[in-house]
């Protein structure tokens, strides 16, 4: 199980770097998605006998982030008729060397942290620090909106990732609230895009620096 | 009953939603509002529920962040229906389900005894209230939106791993993780350190920037500047209390697990930042609402600095202050909101004379800037002076000592801002607006700055019997 669990971690990474490096907005939905339905397998693979609980939040997780979230992103991206590049404030290869840099980083922290005994092997702490690492990366080295929503979503992966060490303390009404939450904040971010688009005619966040001291 | 008190609001929400009239919709905000705070006060009565082991209870520091808001919503309530009425020309669909599915979160917030179901609530609360932020549809006001959505949502992600950190470490120390307050409470001591004080540093940080503390403040001016004034009461008196319920419980987590000594400092050293960083840029502030936002920044400041001093004196004024700040902010915001409308304009270089052309507004604008600045007899002046007090009684002289200078920096910078606008007589050119005083849009500021004098002069017993009963709830290990 383990084994399973590891190399379906390491793709969790992969999938980080993958989206650093790649140009296209919609390439980045997709690999987000991706990454969205692995997390939401992931707790099946954690407990060898899964709860009935835990099978519904699977079910809301790859739901929600497999197909509503790149619905709406999709949806949003043709609606606003943008170019279809990332345009990054950081070249692509100096975010995957970041990126993978962070990795490292994490690989090496979660080793010094003071961990509970059954979790020293797995990978799910290194996993999860660098993917809120990348979240970040995504966040602040990206101009778009609709990257930066993207961003937002990865960092939100690698809190899941840390959450799953804790299903006994997260009720299921709390994690689908948590997913509910998700759900609607990318819903008000796209229409926010919307209306960045109409009022700069440009999903630049970078034209968004009217309001300053 | 709770089950009601949480559902109302959203369900008025949807009622708000189908009402087809512009004109009538806004009549929904006293309507709920005032179910509202009579069920509150109900829930009030109510001797409280089992607050050890239950997911949903009131306890006494709930109980006074439930009161502050529900007093706060309803007065506003009767300022937004002449707002509403005065800008027919917009639908105001939105706005009234967002204010009232707001109500709700925040209503489930001050209930909520559950880390994981308190972060959902503030979640929702700051989803609810971003698209109020941009009701205008003016670029401006889409940029401040999306930076209070994202900076708002990055913070509270950092809070969820706060959270995840606190069950962790139960967990590392052998015991189930849980994330009951009840249960952490009971088992603070043996929490595994190094965890709790990552869980407290993410979660001040992460609820911090929801609360607007410095350096994590950068979207408060753009919010606050460019959402409607009532709006802007509401984010600074209730969505910031709400924060900051969220920062007293893992302060009182930590407490409980005898951790006081080390959260002190940092919860100090973030309350001078903040009131340092309010001050320099209220000195010289060119829009009177953006300089509203520093002054909520200073608040926010005074509150966590009363949190770092500790101690029954200084958690009682910290209290006292969270809701004498909402009282006072419902003053300024709602008479800004009516100076900005009579001149389309929140710059002092083009508002004089607010005295002369609207002598209510104006009066209360500078009434209200004297109140939230601590002058007495205002109620702000006693919670900031017990906390003073409290800082002198523990031997913290240096944070006293910038305590009094930061106060005198704001008040001759708020000042001068808010003397230029008041005084003086308005410009030939500034344009007449049709916008004049009416009942409803002085009605509600005059009730804030009521009750703001009110809670100067003197303390009602019911009200000083839960500061108290809080106070106790916070030093006293269950």
């Amino acid at each position: 199980m383990n084994s399973l669990l590891n190399a379906a971690l390491v793709l969790v990474l992969a999938l980080n770097l993958f989206a650093l490096g790649t140009s296209r907005i919609l390439t980045v939905i997709r690999t987000v998605t991706f990454q969205g339905i692995l997390l939401g397998i992931l707790p099946l693979l954690v407990h060898g006998h899964p709860s009935l609980p835990a099978v519904y939040a699977s079910a809301a997780a790859i739901l929600l982030k497999g197909f509503a979230i790149p619905f709406m992103l999709t949806r949003a991206m043709r609606d606003v008729h943008i170019k279809r590049e990332v345009e990054p404030l950081i070249g692509f290869l100096p975010s995957m060397i970041l990126g993978a840099v962070a990795t490292g980083f994490a690989l090496i922290f979660a080793g010094e942290l003071p961990l509970a005994d059954e979790h020293m092997t797995p990978l799910l702490v290194p996993a999860a620090l660098s993917t809120m690492f990348i979240g970040f990366i995504l966040l602040t080295t990206r101009a778009k909106a609709i990257l930066q929503a993207m961003g937002y979503l990865v960092l939100e992966n690698g809190i899941f990732i840390f959450g799953m060490m804790l299903v006994e303390a997260m009720p299921l009404i709390v994690e689908l609230g948590i997913l509910l939450d998700l759900f609607v904040g990318i819903f008000v971010i796209c229409i926010i895009v919307n209306h960045v688009n109409q009022a700069f005619s440009s999903l630049d966040t970078r034209h968004l620096a009217a309001l300053k001291e | 009953m709770t089950l009601l008190l949480l559902l109302f609001p959203a369900c008025m929400a949807l009622v708000a939603l189908a009402i087809p009239s512009n004109r009538l919709r806004p009549w929904v905000l006293p309507v709920t509002t005032a179910v509202h705070l009579a069920l509150t006060l109900l829930a009030l009565l109510r001797p409280a529920g089992n607050i050890a082991t239950s997911w949903i209870a009131l306890d006494p520091l709930g109980k006074l962040v439930l009161l502050l808001i529900s007093v706060l919503y309803f007065i506003t309530s009767f300022y937004l229906v002449g707002y509403l009425h005065y800008r027919h020309e917009r639908s105001n669909r939105i706005v009234c389900a967002c204010l009232l599915s707001g109500l709700s979160a925040m209503t489930l917030l001050t209930w909520a005894h559950h880390l994981g179901i308190m972060w959902v609530a503030i979640e929702t609360t700051a989803l609810s209230t971003a698209p109020l932020i941009y009701f205008n549809h003016t670029p401006r006001s889409i940029e401040a939106a999306w930076k209070y959505l994202l900076i708002g949502s990055v913070g509270i992600a950092l809070a969820l791993l706060g959270s995840f950190f606190l069950a962790y470490a139960s967990l590392r120390s052998g015991l189930p993780p849980t994330l009951l307050l009840g249960e952490l409470l009971r088992e603070a001591p043996q929490l595994s350190k190094p965890w709790l004080h990552a869980a407290f540093v993410l979660m001040l940080v992460g609820y911090g920037t929801k609360m607007g503390l410095a350096p994590m403040h950068t979207w408060k001016p753009d919010a606050y500047g460019e959402a409607p004034g009532a709006i802007g009461a509401l984010l600074a008196g209730g969505v910031t209390s709400c924060a900051f319920l969220c920062i007293l419980r893992i302060y009182h987590i930590c407490l409980a697990a005898g951790d006081g000594p080390y959260v002190a400092p940092m919860l100090l050293f973030m309350g001078l930042l903040s009131m340092a960083i309010a001050g320099i840029f209220m000195v010289g502030q060119q829009d009177y609402k953006r300089m509203l936002a520093y002054s909520s920044v200073e608040h926010m400041g005074i509150l966590i600095l009363g949190l770092g001093l500790g101690g029954a004196a200084a958690l009682f004024g910290t209290l006292l202050h969270m809701i004498n700040n909402g009282l006072t902010k419902g003053v300024l915001f709602l008479s800004a909101g009516n100076i900005h409308r009579s001149y389309n304009s929140a710059q002092t270089s083009v508002v004089h004379g607010a005295l002369r052309r609207l002598p209510l507004s104006g009066g209360l604008f500078l009434t209200g800037f004297l109140a939230i600045t601590g002058s007495p007899p205002f109620a702000p002046f006693i919670s900031e002076f017990s906390i003073f007090n409290a800082a002198i009684d523990s031997g913290h002289w240096i944070a006293s000592g910038l305590f009094l200078l930061f106060l005198l920096v704001i008040f001759i910078g708020m000042g001068a801002t808010v003397l230029r606008i008041v005084q003086g007589s308005a410009p030939e050119s500034t344009p007449q607006t049709p916008y004049r005083d009416s009942l409803f849009t002085t009605f509600s500021p005059i009730v804030f700055l009521g009750l703001a004098l009110l809670l100067g002069l003197a303390i009602p017993s019911p009200l000083n019997h839960m500061l108290m009963d809080a106070v106790h709830y916070l030093e006293v290990q269950p």
